[in-house]
């Protein structure tokens, strides 16, 4: 019983805020400017207790393990959903269903969580569904949106694909193998050609999850009709996790078809990088804007997968906590600024510096830090995908990812330029900046400079 | 000496700078901080001598070293020797000029001179640096300021050519990463130059990094054909802006070719060098011809800089040590001239209001100061004997010559008939605009330098004079240290 309580300690707090969230909601209920300081606090307890007692051990007959690291990979989860809840205050008090929009959202990250520590096809299967339907409701919070509703519905149609997809892939593992825990799977995985065609099955489920060009084309379209709180989730904490648990697949489980996955990760590799990039320069709303730079952020993190070293998987941690941080300040700017005006195209941000500072410098940031420009952690975040995935000698393989970081700070610095230096005559007239907003884009503000330059942060994860 | 104090100044500034209330305080700040650094700088180079002349003949001095990103073998491993300390000195003669220069800067002045600051940071940071990655990260924290600086203070097409320069400095860092990865990966996962220094790296190897370093630490120094981004970089930027851009950022181009390229993959240079040797010629010559069609006094010492910098690195592409040494001069000596010459530039636009040559006449009449400066300073850019260009030229020259075979014979040649062409364009320009009768009427009214602007010109005067005159001190500086990356060439 006291390891249940202690293994399980993550997904314990999560389902006592969610029930007690539940609870407030059939009860007689709570305005949402009282409401939404206590799910804050809670979910910044949440954050902090994640950081103690945390154990490594494995229960219910080995299908559910943890150690040191997945603690780590849930409580850079949880720390993106404490900052969503920050930054995205305008939007949410506004909203009518605060209470469900917590559940669900709390739900999917749950799921997660259940996802990252699964050690069994079974509980790995279950927990991915509870990690995507919760997100499909939220696409839709936007009620009066025609566009928010017409997002859901792609993302519960593709989500539904790909969960197809997975399950076969799920059955011809278990045909082929006989087994459904995880590390007996690894051992009896032979390289049969049924079992590369599961694979490639499997892979493609999380190259839906994951918007891996050619799976990518729900993205933009979800991504630009979903409130901003939930594409924030959506690109970053539910990139995040589904990029751990990828990891550990392949690194842990498929490890004896390496030889088949790391020709596929370099061509989707280089392909994800390339498409995400050249549509990112042509977008005009920020949302879809961001949707597409998200996307090629996701080719370079699949560069240091493919290095199928401890290195990489240091990277790849180290890149999605600074991702975190950079990109939902991003999105914490473009939700004030939509909350506030109602406008999301790049070109309404022109003159914008003029009239607010603050959201400017931040913004500058957080795009300097996805392009990969230090001081910015950034820039060592890309640097170390690229360092692992340069472990292999694939030099060509680095030159097509170096070259596209330039691409990419072409179009980031689009939007630089457009804040610091095109002149309107109209600029969006100074925004009211809320405690929590400013505490939130602070903290990230913060996690952009600093994650970089403490340089034990990366020591630490690499030492998990 | 601790040499982190040379980042922790400019840091320091920079953050005072932010927090400072007014305008005046900016300026003032600015200006102490930067003064400081100067101090700092020649109290380095007093330090360095001494240490020298005590015998301590370790190749690189005051060295220190933290571990960072442990797991990846990564520290802030620094120390100097006479390259770094005449870089460094470079870098805080322009950086204080350029915070002189710009004092009447009204748009946005916290952040301008904030950028400015962050700039001289990443300089220093990069002269200091004997790791490869801290060496890359300092290089790269200068390309927002410089982008961010052109765009808004800039003139002319500013955020074309913000964007230009942005993207191919970020074209040359996407090259050094790659080779820098690969030095990391085969020389036994080490960052650190002086460990990379003593390994072995097989030749084959070598051929392949040696380039993409080359090219790109020759993207920073306009190493010909990938110098597009320095005519409309240089134009379009604020004064002080060029100022940074031509004197200090291109030089750590040219740092980065000799120190990471040539020295840590030495067959790779012997590989290249011909190649290097003809570029270089033909930037010389090309630069100096593309600038005898200009008209813009700006163009026309944006693209004369093109043709100076081949020097450097025709001197590079020598591989010998009197030759390495010119090269290094005249990144120095360039650094000062150009910085001079844009300050010069500057000041002139700020009264008539215009860059173009033909506009002009006759301000030696108003503006006699502005007038000779920018007479010696034309005259240092034709390498006219006694000031620093002449100096570093020759070196050049007699060090290219040391190479008896008849390839080398004749880049040497030619890269010298462009002195004939350099002397043309800049007494024309110079002519023009400086002397006869005063072609437009309302340049009579015009008012000479300001303090400030006497003081970032006479300083820089000072400079040129004091290479051109004596060249025996940074000769001494640069001179063993060439010897260092000589002897690793000739394999001892």
């Amino acid at each position: 019983m006291n390891e249940l309580l202690t293994l399980m300690k993550s997904e314990l707090v999560l389902t006592g805020i969610i029930f007690l969230l539940l609870f407030i909601r059939i009860g007689k209920g709570l305005k949402n400017e009282t409401l939404l300081p206590l799910v804050q606090v809670l979910l910044l307890v949440n954050f902090i207790f994640g950081f103690v007692f945390n154990k490594e051990g494995r229960l219910f007959g080995d299908m559910f393990y943890t150690t040191s690291l997945i603690a780590f990979q849930k409580n850079i989860l949880n720390l993106g959903v404490y900052l969503i809840s920050l930054l995205c205050t305008d939007w949410l008090k506004k909203t009518p269903h605060l209470p469900e929009f917590f559940l669900l959202l709390l739900s999917a990250l749950l799921g997660m969580f259940f996802m990252i520590s699964s050690a069994n096809l079974l509980i790995f299967y279950l927990s991915l569904e509870l990690a995507s339907i919760p997100v499909a409701a939220l696409a839709n919070f936007d009620l009066n949106k025609k566009r928010s509703a017409e997002g859901a519905m792609k993302m519960i149609l593709s989500s539904a694909f790909s969960s197809g997809i997975l399950l076969f892939g799920i059955s011809l593992v278990y045909g082929s193998t006989g087994t459904i825990s995880l590390p007996e799977i690894s051992q009896r995985l032979d390289g049969s050609s049924l079992q590369v065609l599961a694979f490639v099955f499997f892979f493609a489920a999380f190259a839906f999850k994951l918007s891996i060009v050619p799976f990518h084309l729900w993205t933009a379209d979800v991504y630009e009709g979903s409130p901003i709180a939930t594409t924030a989730f959506l690109s970053v904490i539910s990139k995040g996790a589904v990029a751990f648990i990828f990891m550990t697949m392949l690194f842990r489980v498929f490890q004896p078809l390496v030889d088949t996955w790391y020709m596929m990760l370099v061509i989707l590799s280089i392909a994800t990088m390339v498409i995400g990039n050249l549509f990112a320069l042509r977008q005009q709303n920020i949302k879809r804007f961001l949707a597409f730079s998200s996307i090629a952020q996701v080719g370079f993190i699949l560069v240091a997968i493919s290095s199928n070293d401890h290195m990489g998987s240091t990277a790849v941690i180290y890149f999605v906590l600074v991702y975190i941080f950079s990109n939902l300040a991003a999105f914490g700017v473009a939700s004030v600024v939509a909350e506030q005006t109602g406008k999301e195209t790049i070109n309404d941000l022109k003159g914008f510096y003029k009239t607010n500072p603050f959201l400017s410098w931040i913004l500058a940031l957080a795009l300097f830090s996805l392009a990969g420009v230090p001081p910015t952690a950034g820039f060592f975040g890309k640097l170390f995908l690229l360092t692992a995935g340069g472990a292999k000698a694939a030099y060509w393989f680095i030159t097509v990812a170096a070259l596209n970081m330039i691409i990419s700070l072409y179009y980031y610095l689009r939007v630089v330029r457009a804040v610091f230096m095109d002149k309107n005559e109209t600029p969006i007239e100074q925004l009211k900046i809320s405690a929590p907003v400013r505490l939130g884009m602070i903290i990230c503000g913060a996690g952009i400079i600093l994650t970089g330059l403490l340089s034990w942060i990366y020591d630490y994860i690499h030492s998990l | 000496m601790n040499l982190l104090l040379l980042i922790g100044a400019p840091l320091l500034t920079a953050l005072a700078v932010l927090v400072a209330r007014n305008k005046q305080q900016v300026k003032w700040i600015s200006l102490g901080g930067s003064f400081l650094q100067l101090g700092l700088a020649l109290a380095l180079l007093l330090a360095f001598r001494q240490e020298r002349a005590a015998n301590n003949t370790a190749q690189m001095l005051f060295e220190q070293q933290y571990k960072l990103f442990q797991s990846l073998h990564i520290s802030f491993h620094f120390g100097v020797d006479g390259i770094s300390v005449a870089m460094i000195l470079l870098t805080s003669f322009v950086v204080v000029a350029g915070v002189l220069v710009s004092w009447n800067i009204e748009k946005m002045t916290k952040e301008f001179y904030f950028l400015l600051l962050l700039l001289g940071l990443g300089a220093y940071g990069f002269f200091i640096s004997l790791d490869l990655f801290i060496l890359f990260f300092f290089l790269e924290i200068s390309v927002i300021p410089k982008y961010l600086l052109i765009g808004i203070w800039g003139s002319g097409k500013k955020e074309y050519s913000a964007n230009k320069l942005a993207l191919m400095l970020m074209g040359g860092s996407a090259l050094i990463l790659v080779g820098m990865l690969g030095l990391y990966f085969t020389a036994g996962n080490s960052f650190d130059i002086m460990t990379l220094s003593k390994a072995t790296i097989s030749p084959e190897t070598q051929h392949i990094l040696f380039p993409l370093l080359f090219a790109g630490f020759g993207v920073f120094t306009a190493l010909f054909p990938l110098h597009t981004w320095v005519p409309d970089g240089h134009s379009s930027a604020p004064t002080a802006g060029s100022m940074f851009l031509a004197g200090i950022s291109m030089k750590l181009g040219g740092y980065g070719c000799l120190r990471v390229a040539t020295y840590l993959l030495p067959e790779g240079a012997k590989e290249y060098a011909t190649f290097i040797i003809v570029l270089s010629a033909i930037a010389i010559l090309y630069g100096a011809f593309a600038t005898m069609m200009q008209k813009d006094l700006k163009y026309i010492n944006a693209y004369s800089s093109v043709s100076h910098v081949g020097f450097s690195l025709l001197g590079i592409g020598m591989l010998t040590q009197t030759a390495f040494t010119g090269a290094l001069m005249q990144m120095v000596s360039h650094g000062m001239m150009t910085a001079l010459f844009f300050a010069v530039i500057g000041m002139i636009y700020d009264r008539t209001h215009t860059r173009m040559v033909a506009e002009m006449g006759g301000l030696m009449k108003q503006l006699p100061f502005i007038s000779t400066v920018f007479f010696i300073v034309g005259l240092c850019s034709l390498g006219l004997p006694g000031l620093s260009g002449f100096v570093a030229e020759m070196t050049v020259f007699v060090g290219s010559w040391e190479n008896a075979d008849a390839f080398h014979r004749v880049a040497t040649i030619a890269a010298a008939m462009s002195i004939v062409v350099t002397a043309v364009y800049i007494l024309r320009a110079i002519g023009r605009t400086v002397m006869g009768p005063v072609t437009n009427e309302a340049h009579l009214t015009l008012k000479d330098a300001n303090w400030n602007e006497k003081l970032a010109a006479l300083l820089l005067v000072a400079g040129i004079l004091a290479i051109g005159i004596a060249p025996g001190w940074l000769n001494d500086l640069l001179r063993p240290a060439a010897e260092v990356i000589m002897n690793r060439i000739a394999g001892q």
